[in-house]
């Protein structure tokens, strides 16, 4: 496994901060040059790291195609906070069908592209969790096993925010939603459930598979970079906290972000034909803690007495990810 | 020229002779010899450029069509009965986004009880999706129509759905005249989409839209069913004209001239119902056929012109909608005039009970003697559902119905 050493820091940050690197080196977000894919002036919540990932992704997607993209979208918050006709924040080719069937979608896409002698334009096709491992995995997994020439985006905000924040087989235990509400002896999301997709997606043996958080610009964008070297099927899973679902400040979605990867919780890393060929490991580790106490969805665990037992049991699954991947910092 | 060749295969050939350049297959009984066919086609590279894509579900085949029609290709796919249901989602999007996508529906009975024979009930639940729905008499005509459905759908940008009978149709053998190539050229322009996804000039497709458009976009799609009512005789016209067959068009009449009683019905079963007309029309009665070709957009006007001078119109069809009952019927109902004609429904055919000549003669006597009832069930076995009732009358935990009757019929003696 390979892992970047970082030689820059922001004060206050792990970032690295654009102004001391190379142009060379610089995210595709610093540059002017930039597409904009997904405009100002759409309808996203204060914070919203969706829109974050999305605009990062596909502008680094748009700037490694040399701007020849077609956009496949999930019905989803992306799909309905980008397109309040007669305005559309898509300064790409975008097209929306249904919530569970984008990746078929951006399949016959590709498909189209390749009968008509189009192999330069590249098909990315996005979704939330909710349309990705929920209602639309049985089209991921058929998009996958065929290999399909898409690259497949999940922006996982751990459940369904769009209709009011259910839950998602990609919401962690413990955590309150509307379907999963904080009460009984085992408050919130059960554990013993839900999906990790990554790991299906490399059970695929797809090309390509990758992790990324919000927080850290330069790997996703790397990444997406990477992703679009290779054709067939490839998979990119994005956290991107929800302010409103997770009940947390809008100024915390990137800090959250961090947490999440620093703490283990959230495993950030990529694979290539269903072997893992890079971890992204942790600079400064933190215990879950702090990454839950910011988020209301986890306040039943600490209010009163709390619950360190389910604190505990959480901790351990972070701890199996940090043990799984090899995300300890190196001076551990 | 004239081929032996099973239905499939003149649909499969058909179909290529079109030029699709995306087609989806997931394999459904009786649709499966179309997509094999078109499968083995693609892969020794008799149909290119053309991708053929081995889906995981009904569902996928059609939003593969979606993605792919919005790029710009020639779509197709073919389906039946629990596919049609499975992508249901998906054929409502495609007609929405106005997408040109064409699809064989291989017509069979919907579940449960799980059956794999011919009726219209899979045709009649996507009634209302907006698309054009075209129904097959013959196997030559049902491959004409899937030339005229490119040429219709490309032109309205509306996804047609061609209804053949399945087995009935799928698998019959039969002479079939297949178009030319270069005849399906001259007749067929490339597509030229009104909207496509294309990087050169990027477009968003499929926004949300609320009240303040909503119902103004769904009656433009409306419209666009109503200038298929133009544009479908139109095209049959101008096929005639190439091929010298009358296929498609709005209805097909037959003996009407003088009929007092016409029997309406769609489909394969007509050439069933046409001799038994024949045969009537020698001992002397005024009976004639409607044959409705266009199901949606409904030919209302053809159908009410046709049916003007008849003074009982019996409507046989393959499927009903339960605690109601015809669906062909009501909308023929409709199109006839306040003061019109005594109408019966008789469904017939359920998961592919045969219909035969001497039946329809049998229809045509009760309503002839005023003994036919406003709706009917062809050759149901009264007792056998008198004995189940009785069954579930007696008690409560009476079990599976379907497998009861089934019992029943096994003990019994075959219902005919």
């Amino acid at each position: 496994m390979t892992e970047t050493r970082v030689h820059f820091y922001q004060v206050g940050s792990f970032a690295v901060g654009n102004r001391l690197l190379s142009d060379a080196d610089r995210t595709v977000q610093a540059s002017q040059e930039r597409t904009n894919s997904l405009d100002a002036g759409h309808r996203a919540c204060q914070g919203c790291g969706e829109a974050l990932g999305a605009r990062y992704a596909l502008d680094a997607a748009m700037r490694a195609t040399g701007g020849r993209l077609v956009a496949v979208n999930a019905t989803g918050c992306l799909e309905v906070f980008s397109t309040p006709f007669p305005e559309t924040s898509w300064r790409i080719a975008w097209l929306h069908s249904l919530f569970g069937n984008a990746p078929a979608v951006a399949t016959g896409v590709a498909a189209a592209m390749r009968a008509k002698g189009r192999d330069d334009v590249r098909v990315v096709g996005q979704a939330g969790d909710g349309g990705t491992v929920d209602i639309g995995f049985g089209a991921l997994s058929g998009m996958f096993e065929r290999n399909d020439d898409v690259l497949f985006i999940c922006y996982d905000n751990e459940g369904y925010m769009n209709t009011g924040v259910q839950r998602s087989a990609a919401t962690p235990p413990t955590a309150r939603t509307a379907t999963s509400e904080a009460r009984g002896p085992e408050p919130g999301n059960v554990f013993g459930q839900g999906k990790d997709l990554p790991r299906i997606a490399m059970a695929h043996d797809i090309p390509y598979v990758a992790t990324a958080t919000v927080a850290d610009l330069h790997d996703l964008e790397r990444k997406v970079e990477r992703a679009m070297t290779f054709r067939g099927a490839r998979y990119l899973h994005v956290l991107v906290p929800c302010p409103l679902g997770w009940g947390a400040a809008s100024a915390d979605t990137v800090r959250l972000a961090r947490l999440a990867a620093e703490s283990g919780f959230f495993p950030v890393f990529e694979a290539e034909h269903g072997v893992v060929t890079g971890v992204r490991r942790i600079r400064r580790r933190v215990g879950v803690e702090e990454y839950l106490r910011p988020q209301r969805r986890f306040a039943h665990l600490f209010a009163g007495e709390g619950r360190p037992d389910l604190v505990a049991r959480l901790q351990a699954l972070a701890d199996a990810n940090v043990e799984r991947y090899g995300l300890a910092p190196e001076e551990e | 020229m004239l081929q032996q060749l099973e239905g499939s295969r003149a649909i499969a050939e058909t179909v290529a002779r079109c030029r699709p350049e995306v087609v989806c297959a997931y394999p459904i009984s009786p649709q499966t010899h179309i997509i094999e066919a078109i499968g083995a086609m693609v892969k020794d590279g008799r149909l290119a450029p053309c991708e053929f894509i081995n889906v995981e579900s009904e569902y996928a085949a059609m939003s593969v069509s979606i993605g792919a029609s919005a790029a710009g290709a020639r779509s197709y796919t073919a389906t039946a009965s629990q596919g049609l249901l499975f992508m249901i989602e998906a054929v409502y999007n495609a007609a929405g986004l106005g997408l040109p996508v064409v699809m064989t529906l291989a017509n069979r009975a919907i579940g449960a009880p799980i059956n794999i024979w011919n009726d219209h009930s899979d045709a009649m639940a996507v009634r209302d999706a907006g698309w054009i729905q075209l129904f097959a008499e013959t196997n030559q005509e049902a491959a004409d129509l899937h030339v005229q459905a490119f040429r219709l759908a490309e032109a309205l940008s509306v996804p047609v759905m061609v209804c053949m009978d399945g087995f009935i149709l799928t698998h019959a053998v039969e002479a079939v005249d297949l178009v030319d190539q270069a005849v399906v050229d001259s007749f067929l322009p490339p597509y030229e989409p009104r909207q496509v996804l294309d990087p050169d000039d990027p477009v968003s497709i499929g926004a949300m839209v609320g009240p303040e458009a909503f119902e103004e976009v769904r009656y433009l799609a409306h419209l666009r069913q109503l200038d298929a009512l133009e544009l479908i005789p139109s095209v049959a016209e101008e096929f005639a004209a190439l091929t010298g067959r009358a296929s498609g068009g709005l209805v097909h009449p037959y003996r009407l001239e003088d009929a007092d009683t016409v029997i309406v019905a769609m489909g394969s079963v007509l050439g069933t119902i046409k001799d038994a007309v024949d045969a009537r029309r020698e001992a002397g009665e005024r009976v004639g056929v409607l044959g409705v070709a266009a199901f949606r957009p409904f030919p209302v006007a053809a159908v009410a012109d046709a049916l003007r001078r008849a003074r009982r119109v019996i409507v046989v069809e393959k499927a009903f909608s339960l605690g109601m009952g015809g669906v062909l019927a009501t909308d023929v109902a409709t199109a006839s005039p306040a003061s019109g004609p005594d109408l019966a429904t008789v469904v017939a055919g359920l998961g592919g009970r045969p219909i035969t000549r001497r039946d329809v003669e049998g229809i045509i006597e009760r309503s002839a003697r005023g003994t036919l009832p406003r709706l009917s069930f062809l050759n149901l076995d009264e007792d056998v559902v008198a004995r189940e009732r009785a069954r579930m009358a007696a008690s409560r935990r009476s079990g599976p119905f379907a497998e009861n009757v089934l019992r029943d019929v096994a003990a019994g003696g075959a219902h005919r």
